[in-house]
């Protein structure tokens, strides 16, 4: 149950950036190690990426790429909070954010089903 | 002299019920209406619960009151009747009820408020209210928060004015219409009643962060030309628990009872930190 003094956009628009971010931090480093699998045992990669032909795992890189695409965005609202001349429209900024990543990670889910 | 006294009299019966009917009807009406009026905030059958925090820094809980619905009733008003017709040892504080000393702030149904100024019928849940004390500060006693961390944030955050001359130097010409001068101006409002301190999330997480309110101090001062060394004011809140904490969550200015923008300030204070970083080379 959210509490009420956090119940509103800019909270969640932040709960967001925070739990995206956390999430990659979680991602990146396998993500690394498989890349780097190309140099080091370029035959397990090749294993590696038919396993990621499952549906399953298609729809968690959807999920990733929302989280990718929901912190890119997000991020970049903030930049331009902290660093342009203020605009008192930060709502409408996370909703585009937000709708940019359902976007961006739904043309990527209908690609690759 | 029967037959005449009893004549004038009934005139005298006539002129004054004439009077009532012709120029006391209307007066009449209202007495009726504000005798309706006092029943109706007296009458005892409309009740809400209200959940009122009992303790102090070490423990407490919530301890519940019936309490008599109002037409007009605002939070400030259901605590003091509590103190005043149930527990006299309740504690509570306020001063002026009119949204101007922002001592009467408390956590309502979750929420941060000025109570003097918020109605029962806005916040009500169902009909239940829950007043707590502010959080992110400790609690002396029932609803009365401890505002001194509040207060040497405050200081800590530049919020002193340090004249940029002497009373023996002209005082400056500044107009409202200069762009610092509006800018300051859009935070100057800031009463100190800790609402913003008590919504904001960061606060809680991170005991030396500064706050809302004296950040937003803050950019006042480095708005205003009279203060002499702005690079202080800078230095002040570049540092730990500086304006670079903040997550720009919104919460601040979102229950800013006198609707100022924490937010913006704070951001001001990022965007002109990050300028004086770059200037010096780091």
């Amino acid at each position: 149950m959210i509490k009420t003094h956090r119940n509103h956009p800019l909270w969640y628009a932040y709960a967001l950036h925070r739990i995206s971010g956390l999430a990659l931090v979680l991602f990146l480093p396998a993500h690394f190690y498989v890349l780097s699998l190309a140099l080091t045992q370029p035959e397990r990669l090749d294993g590696f990426l038919h396993w990621t032909e499952i549906p399953a795992v298609k729809f968690a890189e959807f999920g990733l790429v929302f989280l990718l695409s929901a912190h890119l965005l997000g991020g970049l609202r903030l930049l331009a909070l902290e660093l342009l001349p203020w605009s008192p429209k930060h709502k409408t900024l996370a909703a585009l954010a937000a709708s940019g990543a359902v976007l961006i990670s739904g043309t990527f889910l209908l690609n690759a089903v | 002299m029967p037959r005449e006294f009893v004549i004038s009299g009934l005139r005298l019966f006539w002129s004054t019920a004439i009077m009532n009917e012709g120029f006391s009807e209307a007066p009449q009406r209202l007495v009726e209406d504000k005798k309706d009026t006092i029943l109706s905030m007296t009458n005892e059958t409309t009740k809400m619960s209200v959940k009122v925090w009992r303790g102090d820094k070490s423990s407490g809980s919530y301890q519940t009151f019936e309490v008599p619905r109002q037409e007009n009733q605002t939070v400030l008003d259901v605590v003091t009747w509590i103190q005043q017709t149930q527990d006299p040892n309740l504690s509570y504080r306020f001063a002026c009820r009119v949204g101007m000393c922002g001592s009467c702030a408390m956590m309502v149904n979750g929420a941060p408020r000025w109570t003097c100024r918020t109605h029962v019928n806005k916040v009500l849940d169902g009909d239940t209210l829950e007043v707590a004390p502010l959080r992110n500060l400790p609690v002396i006693k029932d609803l009365v928060a401890d505002m001194d961390p509040f207060f040497d944030k405050w200081v800590d955050a530049g919020g002193h004015h340090a004249p940029s001359a002497s009373r023996y130097d002209d005082m400056p010409k500044i107009s409202s219409d200069e762009p610092e001068r509006a800018e300051a101006n859009k935070s100057i409002e800031c009463i100190n009643c800790a609402v913003c301190y008590a919504a904001c999330d960061t606060v809680a997480q991170n005991p030396d962060y500064l706050g809302p309110a004296a950040l937003q101090r803050a950019w006042t001062l480095l708005n205003d030309k009279k203060v002499d060394d702005h690079d202080a004011v800078l230095e002040k809140v570049s540092g730990k628990g500086g304006c670079h904490n903040c997550h720009s969550q919104g919460s601040c200015t979102l229950y800013c009872p006198n609707g100022l923008d924490p937010m913006r300030a704070i951001a001001g204070l990022k965007s002109a930190t990050i300028k004086r970083a770059l200037k010096r080379g780091g």
